[in-house]
């Protein structure tokens, strides 16, 4: 899908270029978009690298399998695959708390790392296991409990109650957080073969 | 309540920062080394990455660029005028999922045009806080550790995407309306 969807932005964008006669567009966006990506991983090197070795301090002092006993009910049930005591857990919990925190900077370099982990356990490297898409399918709807930039930029704006909107982004992150585990679920349950929520 | 989080989100960080390592000291871990030796995997992480975010932002800047976006959105115009729901929003269920900083840059054109206390400017801001960019968090995470077949990964981002889109609009409704 990813292939697909690749690909109709690219000839998509460049028959609408043509169109509008405007194909130099097509070059400097490309040009363009492949130096913010190249911008945007430099900006995660120093946060990933910092976080890496403060996780990896808690790891050896044990913290991460502690924080993955404590929250062992939620992880079972959406993780059924991944072993008890595997390190992968104690990554997933920091990824969901910092997520649910705000705390975006910390969350990517947890989840990177709770991917690792995963992909440790994947018998097939180049495909995404079960595990991973549960895991992505979190983080992409990720539950906030303070949209802190939207707070700051309604602020900006003069709004007469900047944090209203708490309690409608909320709901609907936790509506599409609910959407994203059944849907994860659905899948899951369609493409294994026997045992239906194993894998 | 927004209080108490948000003072929780503000010293989160610092107290992890002291926390980890005294814990780790207590529990005689060599605390600097084992911090190095950690770190050492972010920037291989950080530049496995590379060639995916760069495929990626390309297409996307590309889509934006030459107009297809709006055209696109102006095909769908009519369909949400039908539901009686500001079109002004629209593009953002589009921008949402494929890039972060589109996206914010689009709410607060929109906060700042019409206001943030308008509807319009509260859906914006509900649309925006709810989700993350599913395109970026996929790249991004099977990025890193080399995965190139995601499986139905995108399907479930993009659908719950939808769904958060759908859902902020009609919560909105429902709480200022």
């Amino acid at each position: 899908m990813v292939n697909w969807i690749w690909l109709f932005f690219i000839v998509v964008g460049f028959i609408v270029a043509a169109w509008n006669g405007n194909v130099e567009a097509v070059t400097q966006a490309a040009f363009d978009g492949a130096k913010s990506g190249v911008t945007v991983c430099f900006g995660l090197i120093s946060v990933l690298v910092f976080w890496l070795g403060m996780m990896r301090i808690a790891e050896d002092a044990g913290l991460l399998s502690k924080l993955a006993v404590l929250l062992r009910p939620v992880v079972r049930f959406l993780f059924p695959s991944v072993p008890k005591n595997h390190p992968a857990l104690g990554y997933i919990m920091s990824n969901m708390s910092a997520n649910i925190l705000g705390l975006g900077n910390a969350a990517t370099p947890m989840g990177i790392k709770a991917m690792q982990e995963l992909q440790k356990l994947n018998a097939d490297k180049d495909t995404a296991s079960p595990a991973m898409c549960t895991l992505l399918a979190l983080n992409t709807s990720s539950i906030t409990l303070i949209p802190t930039t939207l707070i700051a930029i309604r602020m900006n704006f003069n709004s007469v109650n900047p944090a209203e909107i708490v309690g409608t982004t909320l709901i609907a992150t936790a509506i599409s957080t609910a959407a994203a585990i059944l849907v994860d679920r659905w899948y899951r349950r369609s493409r294994s073969p026997i045992p239906p929520l194993k894998g | 309540m927004y209080d108490i989080v948000s003072l929780i989100s503000a010293w989160a960080i610092p107290v992890m920062i002291v926390f980890i390592p005294l814990y780790a000291a207590y529990r005689k871990v060599p605390v600097y080394e084992s911090f190095v030796d950690g770190a050492k995997d972010g920037f291989d992480t950080a530049i496995k990455i590379i060639p995916h975010l760069v495929g990626m932002m390309v297409a996307i800047s590309v889509f934006r660029a030459s107009g297809a976006m709006d055209f696109v959105l102006g095909w769908l115009r009519p369909l949400f005028e039908q539901l009686g729901v500001p079109t002004e929003v629209l593009p953002l269920a589009f921008l949402r999922p494929i890039t972060g900083a589109g996206s914010l840059a689009f709410t607060t054109d929109l906060i700042e045009q019409f206001g943030p206390d308008s509807m319009i400017g509260r859906i914006a801001s509900t649309v925006q806080g709810s989700t993350d960019t599913t395109l970026y968090v996929i790249t991004v995470y099977f990025g890193a550790i080399g995965i190139r077949k995601a499986g139905y990964a995108l399907k479930v981002g993009l659908i719950s995407d939808l769904v958060g889109f759908v859902a902020s609009i009609v919560i909105c409704y429902l709480v200022f309306g």
